[in-house]
């Protein structure tokens, strides 16, 4: 993209930030150099307007109003008690957590990892583990990619999981990124880089909640490398204060007769946007892409998919969901590229809005390039209301009106929602969505 | 009083009447058939009766249980007692059947000032249902009629209408589709449930369905009226003749008289 004289200036707010981090930094010198080469890639291509087509449908200019500080110390103590409502029930699972973009130890559970997992953060492995930490940029390169680059720049936390070949990994990886009052007017870039080797099999959940109400700006990165045969689920649940502005980006690249999952959840902030961007770099591989958002109030919620199709023989699916009532705007652009030597490529995609109101809006946009001539890709996109006949059918019942129009609300989720392979996710989510527009518990 | 009193009753559906003036009046402890050819309004008059928006009621009235049935909504309707078992059952996918269930149960017992029942409660309520109309407590879990076969649709109709246990019970062509067996197993759960108390109206285009459905008295719709009302001799008499000896008088006198309205209420009083 071309750098457009309006977007340039925007990067110099964050100079003053960048400038005290760089006085700051306890990173290596060659972390610190890669950071300086990303704020200068940064300035150079500046932020995308809606001139850009990647970012036709969502203007940040609201996020660039605002100036958000570094956070560098670590903020006040968080019980775990605040965690329960985050944790899906779950007891069994290793846990990461980071408090307003700091990862923190007594909050976090580890320690039984099977052989063959290492979980590191990365603020420590800078130095205890460069091998580790030395992955970061090798996946999402923040080229041409705003966002990412300006995670680049501020890198310090996150974490760095590698899953050994031929490991199975039962229970999920949960990784809750916690927003406290503390993250008010502050800016937070968390960083993955996630490698599952050779035949393993592994779940990663990351979570972006919050505890309080306040405007904050998070913009993460996960890097993701799939190895020949392994299989990773990765989960993403974001549920940010309704103030704040979320930018989160993963990206994948699979080798051969991998299976990449991912979900992506999106009921918070006032401004998100995610991309799950991932490169089927192997024959025989595929991509499940999958996400439900549900939006109210003023709410703006962008998903740009991309999946690359490298090699032949390779799968993609797609469904994505999105609830919109009051003035809520949601976007969808499903990018689907098949390289000429990608034959066989069997791709699909559906997207499915339903409008509760008159004033909510959508953009959907599919966009499928293809270069190879033997190939099956088909994409489809509805955007409707709620089913009059199935209305009727259920006040017919006795069933109110009201409570007709949330149940088929929820039954409009319910098919994504079922395709969650975590059990505690899947019945939690349903709940969460069940309660959000029935008011009823989701007992039977 | 009785149960069910429908004066005059005119409904379009779009530009196009298809109800042009039915009088009905039906006791609580009597089984009502309504047949006719297909296009004379069965199922119009079913749906309206349930409150579908879809179609505009232009005229007359309805009188159920001292009620004003035309001023209520299709919920208020159904709580009130009226049950209309679909010609085609909805599918919802999504939805849970013992979920769909218990919510309506509740809503039922709700405004006939009872306690909800916990799911518990409901499983055991729901055990004696099933065993109504053959169905496994398999089908509880399922999504609400997706991917039902036709007659498990129908079925599930009988048990819906099993719980929520319907003053007035209306059953649109539930016979449609069905294969014998099946036939007799939606009949029977009708039939069990039949009692002095409450009363069916009972929607078919074919006598067959009377044969296990026995009914007190047989209503002839043709073209939006009911050109001949009797007992159930007069559904054998169809069997044996068609419709055609029927239908030629009545799309003749589309704006005629209401000879059927006289010859029904004297055959009701009887």
């Amino acid at each position: 993209m071309t750098p457009s004289a309006v977007a340039a200036p925007a990067a110099e707010g964050f100079l003053a930030a960048f400038e005290a981090v760089e006085r700051g930094a306890s990173v290596p010198g060659q972390v610190s150099a890669n950071r300086r080469a990303a704020f200068d890639h940064l300035s150079t291509i500046g932020f995308p307007t809606t001139k850009n087509e990647d970012w036709h449908y969502t203007s940040v200019a609201p996020l660039l109003e605002h100036t958000f500080a570094p956070i560098t110390a670590r903020t006040g103590p968080v019980g775990r008690a605040q965690l329960v409502p985050f944790t899906f029930g779950a007891t069994s699972w290793h846990t990461a957590v980071f408090v307003n973009g700091r990862f923190s130890p007594e909050l976090s559970d580890l320690g039984r990892l099977p052989r063959g997992v290492r979980v590191v953060d990365l603020a420590g492995a800078w130095t205890t583990a460069p091998d580790l930490a030395g992955r970061v940029g090798t996946v999402a390169t923040g080229r041409d990619q705003a966002f990412t680059a300006l995670n680049a720049a501020f890198v310090y936390d996150g974490l760095v999981v590698d899953v050994a070949q031929d490991v199975h990994l039962p229970d999920p990886i949960h990784v809750i990124f916690l927003a406290t009052a503390d993250a008010a007017g502050a800016m937070t870039h968390p960083r993955m880089h996630v490698a599952v080797g050779a035949r393993a099999r592994a779940t990663i959940i990351e979570s972006y909640v919050s505890v309080a109400d306040a405007c904050y700006f998070t913009n993460a990165v996960t890097e993701v490398s799939v190895g020949e045969g392994a299989t990773l689920l990765h989960y993403k649940i974001q549920r940010e204060a309704e103030r704040a502005f979320h930018v989160g980006t993963s990206e994948a690249v699979q080798a051969r007769d991998s299976h990449y999952v991912s979900f992506s959840l999106a009921t918070g902030s006032a401004l998100s946007r995610t991309n799950v961007y991932t490169t089927l770099a192997g024959e025989g591989g595929g991509a499940t892409l999958n996400g439900l958002y549900m939006l109210d109030g003023t709410q703006h919620c962008d998903h740009q998919t991309r999946i690359v199709h490298a090699q032949p023989n390779c799968f993609s699916r797609e469904l994505y969901k999105g609830i919109l009532d009051g003035r809520s705007h949601g976007v969808f652009n499903g990018k689907v590229y098949v390289h000429p030597i990608a034959q066989k490529t069997d791709g699909k995609q559906t997207s499915k809005t339903l409008l509760l109101s008159e004033h909510a809006r959508v953009d959907t946009k599919p966009q499928l390039e293809i270069f190879a001539d033997d190939v099956k890709c088909t994409h489809g996109a509805t955007v409707g209301q709620i089913d009059r006949t199935a209305l009727f059918y259920m006040k017919s019942r006795g069933i109110a009106t009201e409570t007709a129009r949330r149940l088929l609300t929820y039954a409009f989720a319910a098919d994504v929602l079922e395709t969650l392979d975590v059990p505690e996710v899947r019945t939690t989510l349903e709940r969460v969505t069940l309660e959000r527009f029935t008011g009823m518990d989701a007992t039977l | 009083m009785p149960l069910l009193e429908i004066r005059g009753l005119t409904a379009t559906v779009g530009d196009t009447q298809i109800l042009n003036g039915i009088d009905l009046t039906a006791d609580a402890g009597e089984v009502h058939a309504i047949m006719g050819p297909n296009g004379s309004g069965k199922s119009t008059l079913a749906q309206v009766l349930a409150g579908n928006p879809a179609y505009d009621v232009t005229g007359g009235s309805v009188r159920y249980d001292g009620k004003d049935l035309l001023a209520m909504q299709p919920e208020e309707r159904a709580q009130a007692g009226i049950f209309l078992a679909f010609q085609y059952p909805v599918e919802i996918p999504g939805v849970s059947n013992a979920y769909f269930l218990r919510a309506a149960y509740n809503e039922m017992r709700k405004a006939r000032g009872m306690e909800e029942v916990d799911p518990l409660e409901f499983a055991d309520l729901m055990d004696e249902r099933l065993r109504l109309v053959d169905m496994d407590a398999s089908m509880l879990t399922r999504s609400v009629n997706a991917g039902f076969s036709g007659g498990e649709k129908k079925r599930n109709e009988i048990l819906q209408m099993a719980v929520l246990d319907p003053k007035l019970a209306i059953l649109d062509e539930t016979d449609s589709g069905l294969d014998i067996d099946a036939l007799r197993v939606v009949a029977n759960g009708v039939n069990q449930l039949r009692r002095p108390d409450n009363a069916s109206i009972v929607v078919t285009h074919y006598q067959r369905l009377l044969n296990y459905i026995v009914p007190d008295f047989v209503h002839v719709l043709v073209a939006g009226r009911i050109v001949r009302s009797g007992t159930r001799s007069l559904a054998l008499e169809l069997e044996d003749k068609g419709y055609d000896w029927l239908t030629g008088g009545a799309s003749g006198s589309a704006s005629g008289g209401s000879f059927a309205a006289a010859g029904q209420s004297a055959a009701i009083g009887a």
